[in-house]
């Protein structure tokens, strides 16, 4: 595997991560995060459709005139999602029922269009696909690292199975129901972020004003 | 009467779109530096949701749901469910009402195009739109229903982005921890707003 190829398939990972660092595809990475088992199907889904679009795109992207690009890609991703949730209706239909409208809103998830409209469609198709395996897996680092939070301390459960033994079974783990609400999602996904940037120094923003060295706290604010 | 205002109050603060279904969250971080733009964002999605929900909401009653072309009166519609396209044709809608709109308001009302100009294209990707129109169709909305429901989504989402625009224009003078600077400290202010929303939770009309 040379180098090139390594550097699109990891890199969005932990240097670029979509979510954490481009701010792209958050409108759908936390409702599914009560459950690790929803939010892995979600995971795959979100990184064969990304996969798949940039594929496509990438192979007619000579072909597609600039004033109508985006129509043909929402149009490629919105048939690929429409084919991903008729399979998960057929496969899991338990599953297609929690993740409700979330399976559709791919189709707006700014990942995939993101990552169509600014790496697909000016390179070729196989560095293509991998940059949206590569998106893909940044996506599901950060929503199954919440998901295993959530899930593991709010219900004592991984993947449905009991990990803590629960209070209400006799058990001895008092289980953090705000865990399983969606303010929680927020708050770990900013921790998250904080601890992401504590390691890579560089993606931390700049402050838009700094509070001048002699100033007294009472002036600060 | 009271079921329509119920169901207005419940869309605006218990079933908030950005607040508890995470919807529209780009553009909710992104564009809510400064009050001003999130207002003219705001307005500008309340006034595409309320148009678009109801429009879909005619789409999937009478082309997409199971026998809905029965009225055609052809032979054998009675069997046809064409409910498997509706992702592209929700989709489809809203492009398309988007662009409409921006004719329609760059020739007739220039001066809310100008206020709006920059957000409109931006709504085509919002998902708060999408997830309202997807939410109609799998809780049985009827027209009158998902206008409602429409205003009721872009309105919360408004008023969500703007409080968050508010704190945001007095939080960008505090001393924030270097990591935690810009995204991580917003996350953590739309957490504990997101806290504040779920006090609503019990009111019933």
């Amino acid at each position: 595997m040379s180098t090139k190829i390594k550097d699109v398939l990891f890199k969005p990972v932990f240097d670029e991560n979509p979510i954490a660092l481009q701010i792209l595809g958050i409108c759908s990475a936390l409702a599914v995060t009560s459950s690790l088992k929803v939010s892995f199907v979600m995971c795959v889904a979100l990184t064969v459709v990304t996969a798949f679009s940039n594929m496509f795109v990438s192979l007619i992207r000579n072909h597609i005139p600039g004033s109508i690009r985006i129509i043909v890609q929402m149009t490629i991703i919105a048939s690929l999602v429409i084919v991903v949730d008729q399979v998960l209706k057929a496969v899991a239909y338990d599953i297609s029922k929690q993740l409700s409208v979330f399976v559709g809103l791919i189709i707006t998830n700014c990942i995939v269009m993101g990552r169509a409209e600014a790496y697909a469609m000016k390179n070729p198709p196989v560095a293509s696909f991998l940059d949206g395996i590569g998106n893909g897996l940044g996506y599901s680092v950060i929503l199954l690292i919440l998901a295993f939070i959530r899930e593991l301390f709010g219900a004592g459960k991984l993947f449905g199975f009991e990990i803590f033994s629960v209070v209400n079974n006799g058990g001895w783990y008092v289980p953090n129901g705000l865990l399983l609400l969606p303010p929680s999602a927020f708050f770990l996904i900013g921790l998250l972020i904080w601890a992401l940037r504590a390691w890579k120094k560089g993606q931390a923003e700049a402050p838009d004003f700094k509070i001048a060295p002699n100033s007294s706290e009472g002036e600060a604010v | 009467m009271e079921h329509y205002l119920s169901l207005f109050v419940r869309s605006i603060f218990i079933e908030n779109m950005a607040l508890s279904f995470f919807l529209g969250m780009c553009t909710f971080l992104a564009i809510s530096k400064k009050i001003q733009a999130a207002l003219g964002l705001g307005i500008a999605v309340i006034v595409v949701l309320v148009i678009t929900v109801p429009a879909n909401n005619l789409i999937y009653t009478y082309l997409l749901a199971d026998g809905a072309l029965t009225w055609t009166g052809i032979e054998g519609m009675e069997n046809v469910d064409l409910s498997f396209l509706g992702l592209l044709s929700y989709i489809g809608v809203i492009a398309a009402i988007v662009q409409i709109m921006e004719m329609f308001l760059d020739k007739f009302v220039p001066a809310l195009y100008n206020a709006l100009g920059v957000f409109l294209p931006l709504i085509t990707v919002n998902c708060a739109i999408m997830g309202a129109s997807l939410f109609m169709v799998e809780r049985d909305y009827d027209l009158a229903e998902s206008t409602v429901y429409g205003l009721g989504a872009g309105v919360g989402w408004a008023l969500a982005i703007v409080a968050l625009a508010g704190i945001r224009e007095k939080l960008k003078y505090s001393d924030v921890p270097v990591g935690l600077q810009g995204l991580g400290i917003t996350f953590i202010t739309v957490g504990l707003m997101s806290l504040g929303f779920m006090s609503f939770g019990g009111i019933d009309l």
